[in-house]
């Protein structure tokens, strides 16, 4: 590397940086020092206290504001001199489309999400503008360079979905922590103070036949001048007590499953307590605001303490009175949130009292934060040391030095003695719907599913697209934006609705469909094959969609979408549980392929690693060359399905 | 661990690393006390990253004045004389620094730290230099070993894309979980004269170039009486002939230590900010495993070479067989 060379590449350089988050702080710093001087960069996103442990840039008094803004001016605090152009905004805004893309030389991801990063991926294909992306984990960490044409693009290889679980692991039958989480969560919260008109299973299953004589009323709702103590008594017996016992009727349920124990108020709390609880209540009215919070007021301090039923109980009843006497104008419209101390309270209390039901260990408020907020761990350490790795690369891309592309994984247990271990790039993958113009298949019954499925299950939720058209041939079926004519949208609204045997231009097996987003300026065609049946359990779609996913079916992942959406619209995780890390993740790796080698031109199967958790990376990644510079990533053998790394 | 509670205030900044690494070893971050020595971009990296992580105190050592060397590197310094003049490179990075987290207390020490009594040195956890003299760094490693209690030894410097850390924690016993059992772990460390005077035909074959390549520059500036970093591209020569010497008095065969490398350590003496930021990353993130005893520290020399982006631990010591 010539240093003079390099410095005038980096100066006469204009890049894209998508993210001002924990590797984007990182990342505009090295950038900056590193000599670039226009830098342009992207982040929805405010300031929040838990960025402040590794987000340097940012300080207790800019919480709430812009992350690219506030990012921007510490940066010009010691390089004054540079350019840097701000968006608080979202990457997938219209704004930034393809032209907009063009003016980079290269564009950098320091992204927390999956949904984003395909989106950037596409635009930089469709723009032919270099990309480097990132995640890291904990201590984990990886760099990789995506070049149109001369290494693979981000979705050349499938990235493991967020999982979900089956509805009725949910409702009926959780065995593990998580299933009570996303309970309370997704259903119970949901429910409560969430959107009315949501679709929800809270009541479905649990009752089975005893569904005809439920009331008409929505035990649910709190009944005109009902006592909040009295509201919060009843959801709580409802749910804990009552539902179970409802459970407990469908014997076949429990032949192989410990039994699960009912649980009423009235046996945990005495009615003493609610007295004394609701004195308290008075001192209350003063402390308004989004902090308010039933832990502080019953004196409960520790979020790493496991409560015990009482405590939950308490906490649960306090914290619902809390939502209704307090942010009573909210109601309705909540939707769950990390950040927000009082529902993390009540979700807490509620999954840990379900948890004494179904004799699961109890978990701290901390711990059950951590699962309910898909919360990934993070560290300063970790973000420098990949930003720094991200401007290596960023050079290399400017100096057009193509045998130097590297991707890079930052490890935290050495393999063979290497900490930072280099892989060369892979090549393209043929097959890549992305990247290439494979058609996928779809198997689909052609005669019962209608569009709107296609669209939802397959176009938006799989395959990515934000604002989809679909054509058969030249015939279109569907499309979105805002300049339609209002025939159209009525014509498009009918479309939705029927089935795909019964379009105006029938959509049969055989049939090749195009799929269009025109933002992404991204198409690809969808060949279908009628099927008729498909098994509930594993397929509960009704529909297959291949040549996208590797090695583990769909239905591992997807088996109730209206759990794994739940509430995560703004960090787009759409997932439920802590094993779908979404902050920074990390995206790992690959399955066995053909991958080029350097100098020597061997050609060997690699693949990859798909790594269960943090502690088992480097005895995944095994070395098979012995010279100095090639890494090879093996595969674990045995391992059936990828898993992301966490 | 004491029965100490993490404050709320703790809890809620600390969030995302205390699911890294435990509340107990947050707390044990809070009581540590770390002195570095040689305020250049890869220290200013590293002191960012545990003034974040929550460490009890920081004390900057460094009377130098700022140079256009270290203002390209330390963004931790605002390039403006009239902020600058008159300020010590450690007065400078301290008032940054203590923006960063306000509760880690960061304070200056001024003075030569060689020449500073054993006694000082008891003050400390941890101990960083950079941009330090061969005789400085044995000086210092040596004082950190006669202080009554353990005080970690680090060294870290970086030329052109190449970055080097060398650590001494000494006699150092940790407790790892590996599946249900708790292994005990021993680690014994040389210090950094005893390392460097491991004859070289003993190490192993594929010990980084880096590794010789630094020896030869730091040698080469002890010899001449140059400051730390200050060899140059006029001194390729020397540096050359020096390396000729010393491979011939270690029976190594010169092709470990390439003339190509030399050359690029001695042309491009300044720092490649990417490479402090990768470097003072490792860095900070053993220095919390010291610290935290969360996690194999590395022994005893880390390399990274941006030219091919391998970062590499070398243990150099003449009984790397030290029981696990």
């Amino acid at each position: 590397m010539d240093s003079q060379q390099k410095l005038s590449v980096v100066k006469g350089a204009k890049v894209l940086m998508v993210g001002a988050g924990g590797i984007g702080c990182e990342l505009l710093k090295t950038l900056a020092l590193s000599g670039f001087q226009d830098i342009h960069i992207i982040d929805m996103d405010t300031i929040e206290v838990s960025n402040l442990n590794r987000q340097f840039l940012f300080r207790q008094s800019h919480v709430g504001q812009s992350k690219a803004k506030v990012a921007r001016d510490a940066v010009l605090k010691f390089r004054p001199h540079i350019s840097i152009t701000p968006y608080h905004a979202n990457v997938k805004d219209p704004d930034f489309n393809v032209d907009f893309f063009k003016q980079f030389n290269v564009v950098l991801n320091g992204l927390d999400n999956l949904d984003a990063r395909r989106h950037v991926n596409r635009l930089c294909l469709a723009a032919d503008v270099p990309l480097v992306e990132s995640g890291t984990t904990g201590f984990l960490g990886q760099v990789t360079v995506h070049v149109k044409g001369r290494t693979e693009c981000y979705e050349c290889q499938q990235k493991p979905a967020p999982k979900t679980y089956p509805v009725c692991t949910i409702t009926s039958t959780p065995s593990k922590f998580v299933h009570c989480i996303v309970w309370a969560k997704d259903l119970l919260f949901t429910k409560l103070f969430g959107d009315k008109n949501q679709e929800n299973d809270l009541n479905v299953r649990s009752t089975g036949a005893a569904s005809s004589s439920e009331p008409v009323e929505d035990v649910f709702e709190r009944r005109k001048d009902e006592d909040i103590e009295h509201y919060g008594r009843r959801i709580y017996d409802h749910v804990f007590g009552y539902n179970i016992e409802l459970a407990l009727s469908n014997e076949e349920t429990w032949k192989k499953r410990n039994i699960p124990k009912p649980i009423y108020s009235r046996h945990v709390l005495t009615d003493e307590f609610t007295q004394q609880n609701g004195d308290v209540d008075k001192n209350l009215a003063t402390d308004v605001g989004p902090s308010v919070s039933a832990m502080a007021f019953l004196g409960m301090n520790n979020p790493q303490d496991i409560w015990s039923l009482m405590e939950n109980s308490r906490i649960f009843l306090e914290a619902l009175k809390l939502f209704f006497t307090i942010r009573g104008k909210e109601i309705g419209n909540l939707s769950f949130d990390k950040d927000d101390q009082l529902a993390v309270e009540f979700v807490t209390a509620a999954a840990n009292i379900r948890a004494v039901s179904f004799g699961i260990p109890l978990h701290s408020l901390f711990e059950a934060k951590g699962i309910a907020g898909n919360i990934v761990h993070a560290v300063a350490t970790t973000n420098a040391i990949i930003a720094g790795l991200i401007v290596i690369e960023a050079i290399k891309v400017l100096q057009n030095d193509t045998n130097s592309y590297r991707m890079t994984y930052c490890l935290e247990h050495p393999s063979r003695k290497m900490l930072l271990m280099p892989v060369e790039p892979f090549e393209p993958i043929k097959s890549c719907y992305v990247c290439s113009e494979t058609p996928l298949l779809l198997e689909i019954n052609t005669q019962r599913s209608k569009l709107r499925d296609f669209v939802e299950k397959i176009v938006k939720a799989k395959i990515g697209m934000s604002f989809p058209l679909i054509m058969h041939g030249s015939a279109l079926l569907y499309e979105v934006g805002d300049d339609l004519d209002e025939d159209m949208v009525a014509n498009y609204a009918a479309n939705l609705e029927k089935v795909l045997s019964e379009l105006p231009s029938p959509v049969t097996g055989g049939t090749m469909l195009t799929v269009e987003d025109l933002q992404q300026e991204f198409s690809c065609n969808i060949n279908i094959k009628h099927r008729e049946e498909f098994d509930e359990e594993k397929e509960p779609e009704g529909m297959l969609l291949l040549g996208w996913t590797q090695p583990f079916s769909a239905a591992e992942k997807d088996n109730n979408r209206s759990i794994g959406n739940g509430a995560s619209v703004s960090n787009a995780s759409s997932s439920t549980t802590a094993e779908a890390a979404t902050d920074d993740e990390i995206e790992i790796i690959h399955s066995g392929k053909k991958r080029k080698l350097s100098e020597d031109s061997k050609k060997t199967d690699s693949g990859i690693s798909k790594v269960d958790d943090e502690t088992k990376i480097s005895k995944q990644l095994e070395i098979l060359d012995d010279e100095d510079d090639l890494v090879m990533l093996n595969e674990g053998g045995t391992d059936k399905k990828k898993k992301r790394l966490l | 661990m004491d029965g100490e509670q993490l404050t709320a205030q703790e809890t809620a900044l600390y969030d995302r690393q205390i699911r890294v690494w435990g509340a107990d070893a947050q707390r044990r971050l809070s009581k540590a006390h770390i002195l570095v020595y040689g305020m250049k971009g890869t220290v200013a990296e590293f002191c960012k990253n545990i003034v974040l992580a929550g460490v009890g105190s920081l004390t900057l050592v460094d009377d130098r004045m700022v140079t256009e060397e270290v203002l390209s590197s330390n963004f931790l310094i605002p390039p403006d004389e009239n902020l600058y003049s008159g300020m010590t490179l450690a007065e400078l990075c301290c008032n940054s620094l203590k923006d960063f987290n306000p509760m880690v207390r960061v304070s200056v020490e001024k003075g030569d730290l060689s020449s500073f009594g054993v006694d000082f040195f008891d003050n400390f956890d941890v101990i960083v230099v950079s941009s330090c003299s061969l005789a400085a760094k044995k000086l210092i490693n040596k004082k950190c070993r006669t202080a009554s209690k353990r005080v970690a030894f680090y060294t870290v410097d970086c030329r052109d894309s190449c970055g080097e850390i060398f650590v001494d924690l000494q006699d150092y016993r940790y407790s790892k979980k590996k599946l249900e059992e708790t292994i005990n772990c021993h680690l014994q460390y040389p210090s950094f004269e005893e390392a460097i005077s491991v004859p070289w035909k003993t190490l192993p074959r594929k010990v980084s170039k880096l590794y010789f390549a630094t020896r030869v520059i730091e040698k080469f500036e002890e010899v001449e009486g140059r400051n730390p970093g200050e060899a140059s591209t006029a001194d390729l020569p020397g540096v050359l002939k020096l390396k000729k010497e010393l491979c011939d008095a270690h029976s190594l065969n010169e092709s470990h230590v390439p003339d190509n490398l030399l050359e690029r350590l001695v042309t491009n003496t300044s720092e490649f900010p990417p490479v402090c930021a990768i470097i003072g990353g490792i860095l900070g993130q053993e220095v919390i495993k010291a610290i935290s005893g969360k996690g194999d520290p590395l022994k005893n020399f880390f390399f990274f070479d941006a030219l091919d982006g391998k970062g590499i631990i070398e243990d150099i010591s003449s009984d790397s067989n030290t029981g696990k």
